[in-house]
């Protein structure tokens, strides 16, 4: 579904991704491990067209991608939940999810996504009225993702979502994940929280400083000594 | 005196509002372009302008086919409407976006470049009046019956353009407010206003959108070039510096960037200025004329900006999380 081949990424001179292929295939949850800097974000921000690789190849359902402006990618059906949740806030709840479905016209369609993201974010429903700023920072996660969501994508792109949330809504928001990927929805999931990514993704990729340094499926890399050491904490 | 005073403060605020209006459709399109570039438009002033010169085009060549003068008015406005529209997207396309596009961050060179185009139209407007007309100073003809005066309470008096203009001015506010709020549109401008980035990641071309933000500014701010003639008759390609330079503090003194608050900044500043005006020289006997209006406009300006630096309805800083 979507392929990345040998993509160089630069921002100025610092050479953030040095040759990174990956895959994802159709209703995979596939994530991408790795410390602060290791340009885990920025493989995301190539995939939606927020930054123009260098070099190298990404393929969405074998048509090139790269060079596409980001609301070109977005129309292709790629979300992209970003890094920081990036919120409107002076946007209400509501039209922040409303700008989510921005592509889609029938009004019929967006009321019926929006049902679906407040039946899986009750708390959002509460709060519809409120400015996104005002939310509270989980609050603001549910938002984000919501409104990815509301783009009903082919494939959503997630970048931390966990963030900054308390441990019982990020067990909350991995059930979400799992759920949507029973409903079949593909996912590409940059975590830093490695050990749940790794327990709810089908395949993982570890990224170091800008280069992919294990690859497989997830539950093999959990148990992977090097991995293990690194971004598990051990055992 | 005092009786003479407050006699006359009806009639004052009636003036000052009728100024308000003016200003308040040319705030309103310096404020929507900070909005979503953070760019002083400083070429919206010839928008402006512009839109005053396509009025009397329209008065000079569809006058004479249109017997009702309230229809003309009408024709009038929606040709500015449409003439100033386009110019302002022609402007963001020919002389902001390539320098977008070039990703330079220095905020100097969108301001200077604004100045230029500036100028530009102000010489191109009098190049053409002048090959065209051979003249470039020119005058809204008056008609008996815009003219005509209407008693209202309080022994105000109201003439039937000024009608006109307060109800056009009103009913553009709120076809505004409309579609800032409620359309798909008007949440595509905000989104790009408060964060362009993302909002392309939802299928926004933010191109597009800031291509219509100049175009519904530079739409009011031809409608507003109408009024002005109507109002005060004389225009020339220079009749813009001054109400710009007014709309830009009626912006600013709103709070850059929040329509309403341009709205109630134009309102507050003809209002004040023309208040300030008059009382200055009943209260000096003349010795402080009306020409010193401009000096209690600004320095309301700059004790707001003292006091309440964001403007009246502005945000402080620090609310992007």
């Amino acid at each position: 579904m979507l392929e990345l081949r040998d993509v160089h990424a630069c921002y100025g001179h610092i050479h953030a991704l040095k040759g990174v292929t990956i895959h994802v295939q159709e209703g995979e949850i596939v994530t991408l491990i790795g410390s602060n800097g290791a340009g885990k974000s920025t493989t995301l921000r190539c995939i939606s067209g927020l930054l123009a690789p260098r070099s190298g190849e990404i393929l969405w359902r074998g048509q090139p991608i790269h060079g596409l402006k980001p609301f070109e990618v977005a129309a292709l059906g790629i979300g992209h939940s970003p890094e920081g949740r990036r919120i409107f806030p002076r946007l209400s709840v509501e039209e922040n999810l409303e700008i989510g479905a921005y592509l889609e016209r029938d009004a019929a369609v967006i009321a019926r996504r929006k049902t679906d993201v407040f039946s899986l974010f009750p708390r959002l429903a509460e709060r519809r009225k409120q400015d996104g700023g005002t939310l509270s920072g989980g609050e603001q996660q549910m938002l984000a993702i919501g409104r990815a969501l509301m783009q009903n994508p082919s494939l959503l792109l997630l970048d931390e979502p966990t963030l900054g949330l308390a441990p019982v809504l990020v067990e909350n928001l991995f059930e979400t994940l799992q759920t949507l990927h029973r409903a079949g929805k593909t996912i590409l999931l940059v975590e830093q929280n490695a050990w749940h990514a790794l327990h709810i993704a089908q395949r993982a990729y570890v990224l170091q400083t800008g280069s992919i340094t294990h690859q497989g499926i997830a539950k093999e890399i959990a148990d992977d000594p090097e991995v293990k050491q690194a971004y598990l904490g051990g055992d | 005196m005092s009786d003479a005073l407050i006699e006359l403060l009806p009639s004052v605020l009636l003036e000052g509002l009728l100024l308000g209006c003016v200003y308040a459709m040319i705030a309103l399109g310096y404020t929507m372009v900070y909005g979503v570039l953070g760019l002083i438009n400083f070429a919206h002033s010839e928008v402006f302008m512009v839109g005053a010169v396509a009025g009397i085009e329209v008065y000079r060549y569809v006058g004479p086919h249109i017997d009702n003068p309230y229809a003309l008015a009408v024709v009038a406005m929606l040709v500015a409407a449409g003439v100033s529209g386009g110019l302002a997207v022609a402007i963001e396309r020919l002389a902001y976006r390539p320098l977008r596009k070039r990703g330079s961050t220095n905020r100097l060179v969108p301001l200077i470049t604004a100045i230029g185009v500036s100028f530009f139209l102000q010489d191109f407007v009098r190049l053409i009046e002048g090959l065209w007309h051979g003249e470039f100073y020119m005058n809204y003809p008056a008609d008996a019956r815009m003219e005509a005066v209407h008693e209202l309470p309080l022994g105000m008096t109201i003439q039937t353009k000024s009608i006109i203009v307060i109800v056009v001015t009103a009913a553009m506010l709120l076809g505004l407010d409309h579609l800032v709020r409620r359309t798909r549109l008007g949440k595509a401008i905000r989104a790009v206003a408060q964060d362009l980035q993302t909002a392309s990641l939802m299928g926004i071309d933010p191109d597009r959108i800031i291509a219509r933000t100049f175009l519904i500014g530079g739409a009011l701010g031809g409608v507003a070039g109408v009024m002005f003639g109507l109002l005060y008759s004389q225009i020339n390609p220079f009749v813009g510096f001054v109400p710009g330079v007014k709309a830009f503090t009626a912006a600013v003194l709103g709070g850059i960037g929040n329509i309403y608050g341009a709205m109630l900044g134009g309102l507050v500043l003809g209002t004040v200025e023309t208040l300030g005006g008059t009382y200055l020289f009943f209260l000096t006997e003349g010795a402080i004329g009306n020409e010193y209006k401009d000096v209690v406009a600004f320095l309301i300006l700059v004790l707001l900006l003292l006091f309440r630096p964001q403007g009246l309805l502005g945000r402080t800083q620090g609310d992007k999380v």
